[in-house]
C-alpha cells in the first residue's frame, strides 16, 4: 500500500516537474529535444570538434595531476602514487629557481616595454603619409618579416652576429674589436627583444592601422580650422580613437608577460648564455622531454601557466577600473 | 589650406624617419639574398655589402644535391598539404554550427573550445598523451594535434555571421536540409575567408618546428626547418661538404655560401605567395580584430 502511494506521488510530482519544465521552455524558445530534431546535422558536425577539443585539450588537463604524482609510465597517469606539493617544493627550493624566474620575468617585461609601442608609433606615423603609394611601398616591406620562421630568423641573426659576420665587419671598419654577441650572456635579452621588433612590429602596426582608418575625417576638419596642428591632432584625435584597442592589446600582452615562448628562446640558446637565456619553457623541455623528469617538469609547467592566468585576470581587473575597458 | 612650418617638418622628419625604418627592415633581407648569388670569399670578407660580386650558382647547386635539404622540402610540402586541408574542414565544422543563432548549447561549446586558449594542460601531459595514443614518431603527429586553432574558429565564425540570415531561410523553406545549406549557401559565399585560412593555416605549417622538435626522431621525417636548425644554428654541415675534393679553406667558404641559398629556397614559397599572403593575411587581421 505504502509503496503504490508514494508511487503515485512520484508521478505527481513528475506531472508537476514536467509542467513547469514545459513553462520553462515556453520562455526560453525551443527545447533542446526540439533544437536536436531539427538541426541534428549541426550537432554532427561539431562532433569531430568537440572530440579533438576532448582529447587534444581536456585530457592533457586531467593529465596534469601528475605534478602532484610520481608519474610511474606502467601505472598510468591514474595509477601513479600521489606524493602532495614535493615537486612543486623541490623547484622553490632549486638554486636555478630565482635564475629562471628572473629571466622569464626579465624577457617578458623588456619585450613588452619595447615591442609594445613601436607598432603603435609606426601605425600613427604611417597614417600621416600623404602618398598613398609610399604608404604601400613601407607596409609591404615592414610586413615581409612576419612570413619568416623562427629558424629563419635566428639564422640570419647568428649569420650577421658571428665574429667575423656582417655586424663585426663594420665594427672592424670603424677600429673596434669584433664581440662574440652570441655567447655573450649580457647580449642575450637585447638580441631577443630588437630581433622581435623587427619581426614583428609592422605586422602589429594592422590592427592600429585599421583603427586609425575609422576615424571621421571631420573631426581633422574641425581641429585644423581651429588651428591644430599635425602633432596636435594625433595627440588629441588619433591616439584617444585608437586607445581602446590598445587597452585590449595592452591587457593580453602584459597578461602573457611570463609566458616566454620557447621557440626563439631555444634557438638562440648555447651553454655559454645560459645564465640569462634559460627560460621556464625551456627548462620544461629540458628537464622534461630530455631528462624524463614528467612529473616534475610537468608541475613547474602548471606553476607557470598558473601564474599567466592569474596575471591575464589582475591586469583585465586593473584595466577595467581604469580605463573602463576589458576583455570581459 | 596651406600648411603650416611645423607642419613641413613633421612631414619631412615622418618621411625620414619611416624610410629608415623600411631600410632596416629591408637590408638584411637583401644582404642574405645577394650573399646566396655571390663568391663567399667576398662575404666573408665583408668586400660584398648589397649588391653580389662575382656572380655564381654553386651555393644552390650545392643545396639542390643535398639529399637532406631535398628530404625536408618534400616532407614540409606533405604536412603543409595534409595539415592545412585537415585545417580548414575542422574549422568550418566548428565555425558554421556555432555561427548559427538557433543552435542550442551553442555559448556552452564556444566557453568550452575558447577555455582552451587561457588554460592548457601544457607540455608534459600533452607529450604523454600523444605517446600513449602511439603517435610518436608518425606522420601524423605533424597533422592531428594542432587540427584546428581557436582564434582561427573565431574569425571564420565572425565571417559566416556576416551572411544575411535571409539566405539561409529562403534555403530552408524550399527544403533545404543544414548540410546542403552549408555546402551550396555559405560555402560558395565564403571564398575569401576560406583562402585566409589556407594561408594561415599553410604558413604556420610550413615555418614550424617545435612539433618536430619534440615528436619527431628519424631524421628522414624531419620537416625542412629542422634541417634549417641543423645547418644554420647547430653548424652540422660536416657530411655536405665531405665529399668534395675541396681544401678546408674552400670548404668552409662553401659552407657558408649553403648557409645563405638554403635561406632563400626555405623562404621561395613564402617569397612567391607574398603578394596574396600579404593581401589575404591583412584581411584575415580585419575580420578577426571587428570582434576581438
Amino acid at each position: 500500500m505504502t509503496n503504490m502511494s508514494e508511487s503515485v506521488e512520484g508521478v505527481k510530482e513528475d506531472g508537476v516537474h514536467r509542467k513547469k519544465s514545459e513553462k520553462v521552455k515556453k520562455k526560453t524558445g525551443i527545447g533542446w529535444m526540439k533544437s536536436i530534431r531539427r538541426n541534428w546535422e549541426l550537432y554532427v558536425l561539431l562532433t569531430p570538434v568537440i572530440l579533438y577539443f576532448l582529447v587534444f585539450h581536456y585530457f592533457p588537463l586531467y593529465g596534469l595531476q601528475i605534478a602532484f604524482k610520481d608519474f610511474i609510465a606502467n601505472k598510468g597517469i591514474w595509477g601513479s602514487p600521489w606524493v602532495g606539493m614535493k615537486h612543486f617544493e623541490r623547484f622553490f627550493d632549486s638554486y636555478y629557481f630565482w635564475r629562471l624566474i628572473l629571466n622569464t620575468i626579465g624577457i617578458g617585461v623588456f619585450t613588452l616595454v619595447v615591442s609594445f609601442p613601436v607598432p603603435i608609433i609606426l601605425a600613427l606615423m604611417l597614417n600621416e603619409v600623404k602618398s598613398l603609394r609610399y604608404k604601400k611601398f613601407v607596409q609591404t616591406v615592414i610586413y615581409a618579416p612576419h612570413f619568416l620562421s623562427t629558424v629563419v630568423v635566428v639564422g640570419m641573426l647568428l649569420l650577421f652576429l658571428k665574429t667575423d659576420g656582417l655586424v663585426n665587419q663594420v665594427i672592424k671598419i670603424f677600429g673596434g674589436t669584433p664581440i662574440d654577441f652570441i655567447t655573450e650572456p649580457a647580449f642575450f635579452k637585447s638580441l631577443y627583444v630588437f630581433s622581435d621588433v623587427w619581426q614583428t612590429m609592422g605586422w602589429s602596426s594592422i590592427i592600429y592601422i585599421a583603427a586609425l582608418a575609422a576615424v571621421d575625417p571631420s573631426q581633422h576638419e574641425a581641429a585644423m580650422i581651429d588651428g591644430a596642428s599635425r602633432f596636435q591632432r594625433i595627440l588629441h584625435i588619433n591616439i584617444p580613437a585608437i586607445m581602446p584597442t590598445i587597452v585590449i592589446l595592452f591587457i593580453l600582452n602584459a597578461g602573457s608577460v611570463m609566458a616566454v615562448g620557447f621557440e626563439k628562446v631555444y634557438l638562440m640558446q648555447n651553454d655559454l648564455n645560459m645564465s640569462t637565456s634559460d627560460v621556464i619553457s625551456t627548462f620544461v623541455y629540458r628537464s622534461g622531454i630530455l631528462e624524463a623528469q614528467y612529473s616534475f617538469s610537468a608541475a613547474v609547467g602548471l606553476f607557470n601557466s598558473l601564474i599567466n592566468f592569474f596575471l591575464l585576470i589582475m591586469v583585465n581587473q586593473i584595466a577595467k577600473k581604469v580605463n573602463e575597458t576589458s576583455l570581459w | 589650406m596651406r600648411e603650416s612650418k611645423t607642419d613641413r617638418t613633421f612631414n619631412i622628419f615622418n618621411f625620414v624617419f619611416l624610410t629608415i625604418v623600411a631600410l632596416l627592415v629591408i637590408y638584411p633581407l637583401v644582404f642574405v639574398l645577394s650573399a646566396s648569388f655571390s663568391n663567399p670569399q667576398y662575404v666573408v670578407s665583408g668586400e660584398m655589402w648589397l649588391w653580389p660580386k662575382d656572380i655564381t650558382l654553386d651555393a644552390y647547386e650545392k643545396v639542390f644535391k643535398n639529399k637532406d635539404i631535398i628530404n625536408g622540402f618534400v616532407n614540409t610540402l606533405k604536412y603543409t598539404v595534409f595539415g592545412t586541408i585537415l585545417n580548414v574542414i575542422m574549422t568550418i565544422l566548428a565555425a558554421y554550427p556555432l555561427s548559427r543563432r538557433d543552435l542550442k548549447g551553442r555559448g556552452l561549446i564556444m566557453a568550452f573550445i575558447v577555455f582552451t586558449i587561457f588554460f592548457s594542460g601544457g607540455l608534459i601531459p600533452t607529450y604523454l598523451l600523444i605517446h600513449d595514443l602511439g603517435m610518436l614518431n608518425t606522420f601524423w603527429v605533424m597533422v592531428i594535434p594542432n587540427a584546428v586553432a581557436v582564434w582561427n574558429i573565431i574569425i571564420m565564425r565572425t565571417f559566416f555571421q556576416a551572411i544575411p540570415h535571409e539566405l539561409e531561410e529562403s534555403a530552408k523553406i524550399d527544403g533545404c536540409g543544414n548540410f546542403r545549406i552549408l555546402w551550396s549557401i555559405v560555402l560558395p559565399l565564403s571564398f575569401p575567408v576560406i583562402a585566409v585560412m589556407v594561408l594561415f593555416y599553410s604558413v604556420g605549417h610550413w615555418n614550424s618546428y617545435f612539433q618536430a622538435l619534440i615528436y619527431l626522431q628519424d631524421q628522414d621525417k624531419f620537416p625542412l626547418q629542422l634541417i634549417l636548425r641543423q645547418i644554420l644554428i647547430q653548424g652540422q654541415t660536416d657530411d655536405m661538404i665531405k665529399a668534395t675534393s675541396e681544401s678546408f679553406l674552400a670548404q668552409q667558404l662553401s659552407v657558408e655560401g649553403l648557409k645563405y641559398a638554403v635561406l632563400i629556397v626555405a623562404n621561395l614559397p613564402m617569397l612567391m605567395l607574398y603578394p596574396f599572403l600579404q593581401r589575404y593575411f591583412v584581411k584575415g587581421v580585419m575580420i578577426g580584430s571587428l570582434k576581438g
